[in-house]
């Protein structure tokens, strides 16, 4: 038992177990450039539907190859844009962001919610206290035209985090602490749920990020129930919960409950291969890098792009390097361009690109040619995600990257962060 | 039934490795011009040596990584009949159920299996055999839900032949 579960029974209405498949009205549901086309193709010609029950709580985005690269790209935009006037589903276009961080910027996605996403990182926004599962398609597309699903309630682990993350470390690194010890298998076929005092130093912005990672660690799902911090932000952000859910963690029993200590966390790297190689930033610093990406729906938020301009202000890019900064929304790249943090970037010589995927999926603004190396604070490191098959991504925090891009080899972010 | 010639995958297995992520944008209109990449890195020339019912046997997590629903509509279209494997990435397993591609949760079987071995795949009763090794594991059954999608080949034919998902019926 755990949140999730709590909330999938307040749904139906009786009391589910992990394991139970149950129907569930979806809150929302939305689909990204990558996974929009075939959603649109299983509606208007597989299904041939004649009305879409969930069109008004569905959105659509143009993230991942926005703007269009290239014109297939730009062909699948424009049958995007047609089939939500068609339908009256809501778009979010070129340059609006990445969808996971637009459903939290525009109060779409709310405390207490059931919300599908066709995307692999929806588990995203879990953060925000709801029930968040990323499916494919098809599954948005009869989520779409009928409002409803089946789900597996997952059985849930509840993960501790005990202590004070040190200066220097970020949330991603306690992130890639965790998938390094979890692997990338370690959650597969549950979901995790965060608690523990560490939870109290931890911002909204780093709790996206963590739940963000639990899709590497195989998890279908991952939630922080709403505490203290999250309310204190859902109120500036006037935002208020979707339903609410009653629910007491002392009193449940999980799945598996295992305790992390994040005083012990020093700036982590992933190094290629794959997600789990991970290494203390001093047994890879050095590593000479090409480019350095600072994004995605992992590490661009604001304070993502705060820690970056604080490293890099005043600094130089290194002349080996190419830096891109995208910010994960557009809410996100005015208030950073408000505080000036864009212009400390763009004068230490790197690239601000627009809100977008871009080089996270290797779609755009930043592929790797053979043989290069990049740090990015993306979430993942497969061969050729960012490029060419043979190029190497090592993952890292803002923190790391920004000093990586001074010293154009893998750097300890701490030095540059002290007092 | 399904029988077929075995193709031994190990662990993790992501969708990038079946069909890398840039080839979504070059073929929106056809999966068709896919078909040569899937599962290149894996096994050069997969799906020229695949044959119409072949099995995949695979370790833990088949199909992690992203969402794309091509993943499972590409192994079906160059002839796969089903997946056997000790877990899956839930998302790969929820797309492969939706178009009628069987995927099933073995332990043994994939420690014994080598590629090139004839394995059966039996829903109705619920096993799975190595026909060339003589070795043979039950499997837990579908849920009703799933076993109903799966036996008419998906869940847009389920649709179109029943008017709406298994689901509105009755669980709840
Ligand atoms: S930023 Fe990267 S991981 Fe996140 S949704 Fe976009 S492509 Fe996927």
């Amino acid at each position: 038992m755990g949140f999730i579960d709590r909330l999938v029974s307040r749904v139906v209405g009786r009391d589910v177990s992990p394991g139970d498949i149950v129907v569930v009205d979806i809150d929302a549901v939305y689909a990204q450039d990558g996974t929009a086309p075939l959603v649109i193709e299983v509606i208007e010609k597989e299904l041939g539907a004649g009305e879409l029950l969930a069109a008004s709580r569905t959105y659509f985005f143009i993230d991942h190859s926005a703007p269009a690269p290239h014109v297939a790209a730009a062909t699948v935009h424009r049958e995007m844009r047609r089939f939500c006037r068609k339908w009256g589903v809501h778009l979010y276009d070129v340059g609006s962001g990445i969808c996971h961080q637009v459903v939290v910027d525009e109060g779409i996605a709310r405390p207490g919610m059931v919300v599908m996403g066709a995307d692999s990182h929806t588990p995203t926004i879990g953060a925000l206290g709801l029930y968040a599962l990323g499916v494919g398609s098809t599954d948005a597309a009869i989520a779409i035209a009928y409002g409803r699903q089946w789900v597996r309630v997952p059985p849930t682990v509840k993960v501790v985090l005990t202590g004070r993350p040190p200066a220097g470390v970020m949330s991603k690194d306690i992130a890639l602490s965790l998938v390094g010890e979890l692997k990338t298998d370690g959650m597969v076929g549950r979901a995790v749920e965060f608690h523990g005092e560490a939870l109290k130093c931890i911002s909204m912005d780093s709790r996206f990020t963590l739940t963000n990672m639990c899709t590497e660690m195989g998890a279908e799902s991952a939630v922080i129930p709403v505490d203290e911090v999250a309310r204190q932000w859902l109120e500036s952000s006037g935002l208020t919960p979707f339903r609410r859910v009653d629910y007491n963690p002392s009193e449940t029993q999980f799945a598996d409950e295992l305790t992390f200590e994040v005083g012990r966390v020093e700036p982590a790297v992933a190094a290629p291969p794959d997600v789990d190689n991970v290494l203390a930033v001093g047994e890879v610093e050095g590593t000479e890098v090409d480019q350095v990406f600072i994004g995605s729906c992992t590490n661009g938020r604001l304070e993502d792009i705060e820690v970056a301009a604080r490293i890099l202000r005043g600094r130089r890019v290194h002349e080996s390097v190419r830096c891109i900064v995208a910010p994960a929304s557009k809410k996100v790249y005015l208030e950073a361009l408000r505080r000036g943090y864009l212009q400390a970037l763009s004068e230490a010589g790197c690239v601000v690109a627009p809100p977008t995927c871009g080089p996270c999926v290797g779609a755009h603004m930043g592929l790797l040619a053979e043989g290069e190396v990049a740090l990015a604070t993306t979430n993942r490191n497969f061969p050729g995600r960012m490029g060419h098959k043979d190029s190497k991504l090592y993952l890292a925090s803002p923190a790391t990257a920004a000093a990586t891009a001074v010293e154009g080899k893998i750097a300890d972010p701490r030095k540059y962060l002290q007092g | 039934m399904i029988r077929g010639r075995c193709w031994k995958l190990g662990d993790n297995v992501s969708t990038d490795h079946i069909i890398s992520g840039k080839y979504k944008f070059s073929a929106i209109d056809s999966l068709d011009s896919m078909i040569p990449h899937v599962l290149e890195e894996v096994i050069p020339g997969f799906h020229e040596k695949v044959s119409r019912g072949d099995v995949i046997v695979a370790g833990r997590n088949f199909g992690k990584g992203s969402s794309r629903e091509q993943a499972p509509r590409l192994l079906k279209i160059v002839g796969v009949s089903a997946v056997v494997a000790k877990s899956f990435a839930h998302i790969f397993y929820r797309n492969a159920v939706n178009i009628g591609l069987p995927v099933v949760v073995a332990q043994r079987i994939p420690e014994v299996s080598e590629t090139g071995d004839i394995i059966e795949v039996d829903l109705e009763s619920g096993v799975v055999r190595n026909v060339t090794k003589g070795f043979e594991e039950r499997i837990s059954p579908f849920p009703r839900e799933i076993a109903a999608i799966l036996k008419t080949g998906g869940i847009v034919e389920y649709i179109k032949l029943y008017g709406a998902p298994p689901w509105l019926g009755g669980t709840g």
